[in-house]
């Protein structure tokens, strides 16, 4: 064997390639489902901490920025640690699943909150008032008026602070979660191959290069405009 | 709720577990500090080179940066620390962590340190070259100092990230503070040690991330 068939051999082994496909394909759909837990709960509770906070309610108010800040803070695999070691101990067993999830969903509540205030506030003053002097209300102007506005600019910083949590999904692995780099790590262990490896690899960028492509679009289109 | 006390904010366990503690937290400054200075260098080449009106050297940057931003940084480190031992290649964990972060955080800042660049109209480089600056002297002396300015609360706000990803060293067992707060956990089966690490990152990037939204709110101010 030439060194370059030892390579092949060892890092794309059709052999165990084939054997393990349909592991990583299952890793792929857990990984989807968890993304998407992440990101519907992680942005919806985001956008509902911000309008909240649109109320003006001083004590409501720091509570909000001091839970945004705390899990802007800490890194999500402490999170993800503290609620699948910790929580045990308070007599709630969250799965690996649910465990991951949470610790994602809340690290993206923070940042998305921060985002979506960030453009609640960008909107001018003026437009409150004149929504407000035309007869709508507190909640219609919000509705009607300020988060149209708002959303638009909080598109393309979120799509990106959206990518790199969601890349997170590969945490879960540490708490024995069998997303797509938790089976790809236990096949390369059985098979003493890398193979499965490289197919994990490649999973992850099926899934997240065409995301990544289209955030550059996003972001050329919806930029700040200064 | 002694219950709760008891696991999660033990005294004696805590006491115990503190020398551990506070070893890891060293450890995780003086690898911040290594891979802070790392990826600002491999960001601020792929920025530079990013300028070039070349499409041969352009495009391929461009995809370099963008598979590092769909890469999570987790499963790169894991392909270093253990795939390629099967290549032959041994790589202990701590310079598989100085890999791995020198090309995603590498990508990350390339990107921010580009936008910064870009945000710098082109008479100046211009007017720079024509008192007789070369290609080089413009950008370091005009350019890059304008465009870091610009650009500072991204760089503060990615530094973060990094600090905070310096935890995925405890994967590829690096002794920062999260895995050493984890051997203190396993050891005691107590959840204190864990909580003690999360209240020191927390105190250490609390007032980073303060200082944060205010940049990010006087930006705003600043805007409308």
């Amino acid at each position: 064997m030439t060194s370059w068939d030892r390579f092949t051999d060892a890092f794309f082994n059709a052999r165990v390639m084939e054997k393990y496909l349909p592991d990583i394909l299952a890793g792929m759909v857990l990984t989807i489902e968890l993304a998407a837990a992440v990101i519907a709960s992680g942005l919806l509770a985001g956008l509902v901490l911000a309008l909240l906070r649109a109320l003006g309610i001083r004590p409501l108010n720091w509570l909000i920025v001091f839970v945004v800040d705390l899990f802007r803070s800490l890194p999500p695999l402490v999170v993800i640690v503290l609620i699948y070691f910790g929580l045990p101990s308070a007599g709630f067993s969250p799965s690996a699943f649910v465990s991951t999830w949470m610790s994602l969903a809340l690290v993206l509540m923070a940042f998305a909150e921060e985002i979506f205030w960030a453009g609640i506030v960008s909107t001018p003053k003026g437009q409150w008032e004149a929504a407000r002097s035309t007869g709508l209300g507190f909640g219609q102007t919000l509705l009607h008026v300020i988060l149209p506005q708002a959303l638009r600019l909080t598109i393309a910083p979120l799509t990106n602070r959206t990518i790199a949590i969601t890349k997170g999904t590969a945490l879960g692995t540490v708490v024995a979660l069998h997303e797509i780099l938790g089976m790809a790590s236990s096949a390369m262990s059985n098979s003493y191959n890398p193979s499965p490896l490289m197919m994990g690899a490649a999973a992850y960028l099926v899934l997240f290069l065409p995301v990544v492509v289209a955030a550059r679009w996003v972001e050329t289109r919806f930029s700040w405009k200064r | 709720m002694e219950e709760i006390v008891q696991s999660f904010f033990n005294r004696e366990i805590a006491e115990a577990a503190l020398p551990i503690v506070l070893a890891g937290l060293l450890n995780t400054i003086l690898l911040s500090l290594l891979v802070v200075p790392l990826g600002l260098l491999g960001g601020l080449l792929l920025a530079v080179f990013a300028q070039s009106r070349n499409p041969l050297v352009r495009w391929p940057l461009m995809a370099w940066v963008d598979f590092f931003r769909a890469f999570p940084p987790l499963v790169l480190l894991v392909l270093l620390f253990a795939g390629l031992p099967f290549a032959g290649v041994e790589l202990g964990g701590f310079a598989c962590v100085a890999i791995a972060f020198f090309l995603n955080t590498g990508a990350y800042y390339g990107e921010i340190l580009r936008a910064g660049i870009e945000s710098i109209p082109r008479g100046q480089v211009e007017a720079a070259r024509s008192t007789g600056l070369s290609g080089l002297q413009s950008m370091t002396y005009i350019v890059l100092p304008q465009a870091v300015r610009n650009v500072l609360p991204d760089l503060l706000s990615n530094t973060l990230e990094v600090v905070k990803l310096t935890s995925l060293g405890s994967v590829v067992a690096v002794p920062e503070l999260l895995y050493q707060a984890r051997q203190a956990q396993s050891v005691t089966f107590n959840a204190t040690p864990i909580v003690m690490a999360a209240v020191i990152y927390f105190l250490i990037l609390w007032p980073v991330v303060r200082l944060l939204s205010r940049l990010e709110n006087r930006a705003l101010a600043g805007r409308t």
